[in-house]
């Protein structure tokens, strides 16, 4: 079982979501997400400058088992995204909520945010699903 | 349902494995990451517990005819004690109930490993063959299978082993030494130098210590899977089963049409597949793009449409193969696989993929 740690958000669909000291979030799938997985062999992310909208498919994750979808887990603008990705997907899996981060969002709606978890309800949602 | 066990379960849930239901069977899938487990049997050495795949001993003085009769390809191939076949067992459709490999032991008879998923009804399908018949056919339960592969596992295992399999490690490839107790055949589904070794279950945890200790990596069937598919062997199950013959299967080459009066089960039904004309083949993609092909993946063709059967990311390439069955009238190299609302460009090659950790492809 993963650490989930304290200073995120959570979504349903298992991203997590940091929001940093200039407003923008950072985006990545959860430790649960890459167990769940296995190793990634390919991370498609967006185009920096595209618009996202709350619950839209906006990156793939790749693994030996199964192709994913990522969702933003709020509307925004994709501010960045983790180019290091393309040539080792595996950043995923060593470290989901470091190096293995996906992409960065600049909301256009900060109140999104609070319709996502905070890690003790993300937490017990994982252990009530597995 | 409660999951049948390995006499290994609690070696491989203290070597930190990811366990899985495999048909009925709680099974290592990985033991932390697929790819490492994967790279460590093309450059190394790693051990898979396959103890749920069943070992079926035949006896008895027509257990050469029994096996003639039950299989496609013809043991009487098999002339010196410890070679072995391989083979598919087909229905009287000459669909494939399960393949397997055969070894002959001399006086003793021959044996069977079958898959584990079909191991019930494969025997089953064996006793009724073996009606009236001479021959009997007895799973052996209490042995444990480790198959060990890679590059470095004939130096690891050899000194192992235990005094009557001494000459394991001058074994050629599809040759067995051993017997009743313990046997170690130079076999394996990954396409590297090793063995497949059968041994008392309560011989298998101080043997997997041993070898864990001599720097053997256990490996999960996850990376299996991807090992096999890599050196071209068809998975029992989705790359054929009940439904497709030996023809469609690319396992034509198993079918041992001569002597001719030899009348297997699925012969005849073989042979008309034959006469009217094959209608599918098995092929060998490569994607080259990003993205992998999986199971059902479908491929289109310009003699009609096609499907992934079994479909991965190869570690070694570093790019997605697959196996696919498409229409036998389809002859062109590059096709096109629809994926995920997208389509690519696949290239077709003849399998295997990697061979002694190398790949195969131009």
């Amino acid at each position: 079982m993963s650490e989930t740690p304290q200073d995120l958000k959570y979504s349903e669909s298992h991203e997590w979501v940091r929001v940093e000291s200039d407003g923008s979030l950072t985006v990545g799938i959860t430790g649960h997400a890459q167990e769940l997985l296995g190793d990634l062999v390919f991370v498609e992310t967006p185009e920096p400058g595209s618009a996202a909208g709350a619950g839209e498919a906006c990156a793939t994750v790749e693994s030996v088992k199964a192709a994913s979808d990522v969702y933003a887990p709020v509307s925004g603008e994709i501010v960045a995204v983790n180019e290091n990705l393309a040539d080792a997907p595996e950043l995923v899996n060593e470290s989901p909520y470091g190096d293995g981060w996906l992409f960065r969002i600049e909301p256009s709606d900060t109140t999104e945010l609070d319709a996502l978890m905070d890690a003790d309800a993300y937490a017990a949602k994982v252990a009530s699903e597995s | 349902m409660t999951l049948k066990t390995t006499p290994l379960h609690a070696a491989h849930q203290q070597a930190g494995a990811r366990l899985v239901d495999f048909a009925g069977w709680e099974m290592p899938l990985h033991y932390g990451s697929q790819i490492d487990e994967h790279r460590a049997v093309r450059s190394g050495a790693g051990v898979f517990d396959v103890s749920h795949m069943q070992v079926v001993d035949v006896s008895g003085r027509q257990a050469q005819a029994f096996l003639r009769r039950l299989l496609a390809n013809d043991v009487a191939k098999l002339r010196t004690p410890g070679r072995a076949l391989y083979s598919c067992m087909l229905n009287a459709d000459g669909g494939v109930v399960d393949d397997l490999i055969v070894y002959f032991r001399g006086d003793a008879g021959y044996r069977m490993v079958v898959n584990a998923a079909t191991a019930e009804r494969d025997v089953a399908h064996m006793r009724a063959v073996a009606q009236g018949l001479d021959s009997s056919v007895e799973t052996r339960p209490e042995l444990a299978l480790l198959a060990v592969q890679g590059p470095e596992a004939v130096a690891k295992v050899a000194p192992l082993l235990p005094a009557e399999l001494s000459t394991a490690g001058e074994l050629r490839p599809f040759h067995a030494v051993g017997g009743e107790k313990w046997m170690a055949a130079r076999t394996g589904y990954t396409g590297e130098d090793g063995f497949e070794i059968m041994l008392p279950a309560e011989r298998a945890r101080g043997f997997w210590d041993e070898l864990l200790r001599a720097g053997t990596r256990p490996i999960g069937l996850g990376a299996r899977d991807t090992l096999r598919l890599e050196a071209g062997m068809n998975l029992y199950g989705t790359d054929m089963d009940e439904s497709t013959t030996p023809l469609v299967s690319n396992l034509g080459w198993t079918v041992a049409w001569e002597p001719a009066d030899r009348d297997f089960i699925g012969r005849a039904a073989l042979e008309r597949q034959r006469a009217e004309g094959v209608p599918a083949q098995l092929v060998g993609l490569v994607l080259e793009g990003r993205g992998v092909l999986r199971g059902g993946t479908r491929i289109e063709t310009p003699a009609g449409d096609g499907t992934v059967t079994s479909g991965s990311f190869s570690p070694t390439l570093g790019m997605s193969i697959a196996l696919a069955r498409i229409p036998a009238a389809s002859d062109e190299l590059e096709l096109t696989a629809h994926l995920r609302g997208r389509t690519m460009p696949v290239r077709r090659v003849k399998p295997p993929f990697v061979r002694h950790g190398k790949s195969l492809l131009d």
